[in-house]
């Protein structure tokens, strides 16, 4: 009998998750826990210190546009894997995971909407896909929500979230900062305007490409916005980092943002954009 | 038998020939430009993992031929100038004018050194945005005179520092790619060592973008994709093998417009040698662009860069 041992496994509500992970709702900066409902009736932000945990893109397009205006369009666009890419586990294998866990078929959803019964269209980045990383595909919708704006000649609203380009593409990820940047300047010679809103976190690939060329930029509280991340940059130069290295503050201080706004502001602010671009002609 | 690669590029030209026409002339450039790397691939074999880490090693070989060692051998009369007339002179870009092929032209170019003052000055061809800054400001200045932009990259990347980040790294390298998408004139682009990420890229939005047969060009540097994706940076050789960065994938990719032959053994072999035939290349391929109007370039440019990426 003593030789056999027993195994018990004892769940206990209150203890942290085993992989040394915090569960997703509970608040990185003040330790409150919400159930979800509760974080979508604050638009995820924490009631009691005023964290902005990441938004889903759907959700964020529910708060954004007016009920019933959003109209996806490229939703069959996916992604392919064009060097048969393989690290520990294939490209074709994260994707499908990726599409599974988040019901989205990439990292970005693009459409038009109207915000304040001002018609525009809208780019909303999930970093929940992948890290939000910009393939081919999301280059591709980039750019054709630049041409739908130039079109119907409304504003293009453009919320990021992304760490940067999807290595898994190669050098086809790195194409889509060209890309990009090329589609918001045909954009901007039709008279079209971008307005981009950078989540946490914006950085590398789209941060150096269409997310800077904005008329407009502004970024949530906290934000990180950086072309290289506060750990690369402590590794490659062993330099001390200041406290608020690369987020949006430091870069509203370094003048690269127009505004900082909490998230409950950001509909109301880009209603008074859209007013005032839309009444330029 | 036909290789992956080329069963891949075959399918992708038949799905182009059949999309219903948004953009008419954006397709049928792109339809053109895969049937000229077709004709290519059906002599050269797919690269192996050994071939591709032996283009990392040349393109990183401390005897290569840098930026100004071209200039020396293909400029007359280069004047460099200095500054982005806004903080500081940035080394790890060289910028200038100059006569070439029989007109004066701008030169940019991300500039390594071999000795060790000389990288310290150079910062090891890691630019800061007042280097990017520097280069709009030079190229802009081109655009204003009719010069056409050549332009050498070969930079490990953008220079990852708390200043850097401060004055705007990503802002910098987003707003040069925007300055070169609007230029009227000419630009012909050449990877001629590293073309490392958004800091390579930041100087390649050009009409042609030409690589030698031993530069890279990569979305991030080997070592930095196995310490990310494996954990560990000692899987560069695999990590470079996974991503392709060398000249023939970019080439089958629709990445760049043609490869610049390098003398026998590497460009490091042979300087003269390889300033000859990148100096021919850079000729035919402004050669190429010297009757298009301002705006057929610009709109052909965007078009270019605009066709790039495979998606279903």
């Amino acid at each position: 009998m003593s030789t056999s041992r027993i195994d018990v496994e004892i769940e206990h509500k209150h203890a942290p998750p085993p992989d040394g992970k915090r569960h997703p709702n509970t608040c990185p900066k003040c330790d409150s826990h919400y159930r979800d409902d509760e974080l979508d009736a604050s638009l995820w932000v924490c009631a009691h210190c005023g964290h902005h945990f990441p938004m889903r893109a759907r959700a964020r397009i529910a708060y954004l546009a007016d009920e019933g205006s959003f109209v996806e369009s490229a939703a069959d666009l996916h992604s392919e894997d064009p060097l048969g890419f393989f690290d520990l586990r294939p490209y074709t294998e994260r994707l499908a995971e990726a599409e599974v866990s988040t019901g989205l078929g990439e990292a970005m959803v693009t459409g038009e909407a109207a915000i304040a019964e001002r018609p525009c269209e809208l780019a909303v980045m999930d970093f929940a896909f992948m890290g939000g990383s910009m393939g081919s595909v999301v280059g591709e919708k980039l750019s054709r929500a630049c041409d739908a704006a130039a079109e119907r000649s409304v504003p293009l609203v453009a919320v990021t979230a992304s760490g940067g380009a999807r290595m898994q593409e190669g050098i086809l990820s790195l194409m889509q900062l060209p890309k990009t940047v090329c589609a918001v300047e045909d954009l901007h010679d039709a008279g079209g305007a971008l307005f981009v809103v950078m989540a946490h976190p914006t950085t590398a690939g789209v941060l150096a490409s269409f997310a800077s060329l904005a008329d407009v930029t502004v970024a949530e509280p906290g934000a990180l916005i950086a072309f290289t991340g506060p750990r690369v940059v402590q590794q490659t130069t062993r330099e001390k980092l200041p406290d608020d290295f690369a987020l949006s503050e430091q870069n509203l201080r370094f003048g690269h943002l127009d505004a900082i706004l909490p998230r409950r502001e950001l509909r109301p602010y880009l209603a008074r954009l859209l007013r005032l671009f839309g009444d330029a002609r | 038998m036909p290789g992956e690669a080329e069963l891949r590029l075959r399918a992708r030209l038949a799905r182009l020939r059949s999309v219903p026409l948004l953009g008419g002339a954006r397709i049928s450039g792109e339809v053109e430009r895969l049937e000229r790397q077709l004709e290519r691939l059906g002599a050269e074999p797919e690269p192996s993992a050994d071939e591709i880490w032996r283009s990392v090693e040349l393109a990183r070989h401390p005897e290569r031929p840098y930026t100004l060692d071209y200039v020396d051998r293909l400029i007359e009369d280069f004047v460099e100038l200095h500054g982005d007339r806004g903080r500081a002179d940035d080394a790890a870009i060289v910028a200038g004018l100059g006569r070439f092929a029989g007109r004066t032209v701008a030169l940019l170019g991300n500039q390594k050194a071999r000795d060790i003052n000389e990288r310290m000055k150079r910062n090891f061809g890691m630019a800061y945005p007042e280097g990017y800054r520097k280069a709009m400001r030079v190229m802009e200045l081109a655009n204003r005179h009719g010069f056409p932009v050549l332009t050498l990259v070969d930079t490990p990347g953008a220079y990852p520092g708390v200043a850097a980040e401060q004055h705007g790294q990503g802002g910098a390298i987003a707003r040069s790619q925007a300055v070169m998408a609007r230029l009227g004139v000419p630009t012909v682009s050449c990877i001629i060592g590293e073309g490392g990420s958004g800091g390579a890229v930041a100087l390649a939005l050009a009409d042609r973008v030409l690589m030698q047969e031993n530069a890279i060009y990569s979305v991030i540097t080997p070592e930095g994709c196995a310490a990310i994706l494996w954990r560990d940076a000692s899987a560069a050789k695999k990590a470079a093998a996974a991503f392709k960065p060398d000249a023939l994938h970019c080439l089958e990719l629709g990445v760049i417009d043609a490869i610049v032959q390098e003398p026998e053994g590497g460009a490091q072999a042979d300087h003269d040698s390889a300033a000859t035939l990148l100096g021919e290349s850079l000729a035919a391929a402004l050669e190429e662009l010297d009757s298009v109007p301002a705006d057929e370039l610009r709109r052909r440019r965007r078009a270019k860069f605009r066709a790039i990426g495979v998606f279903a």
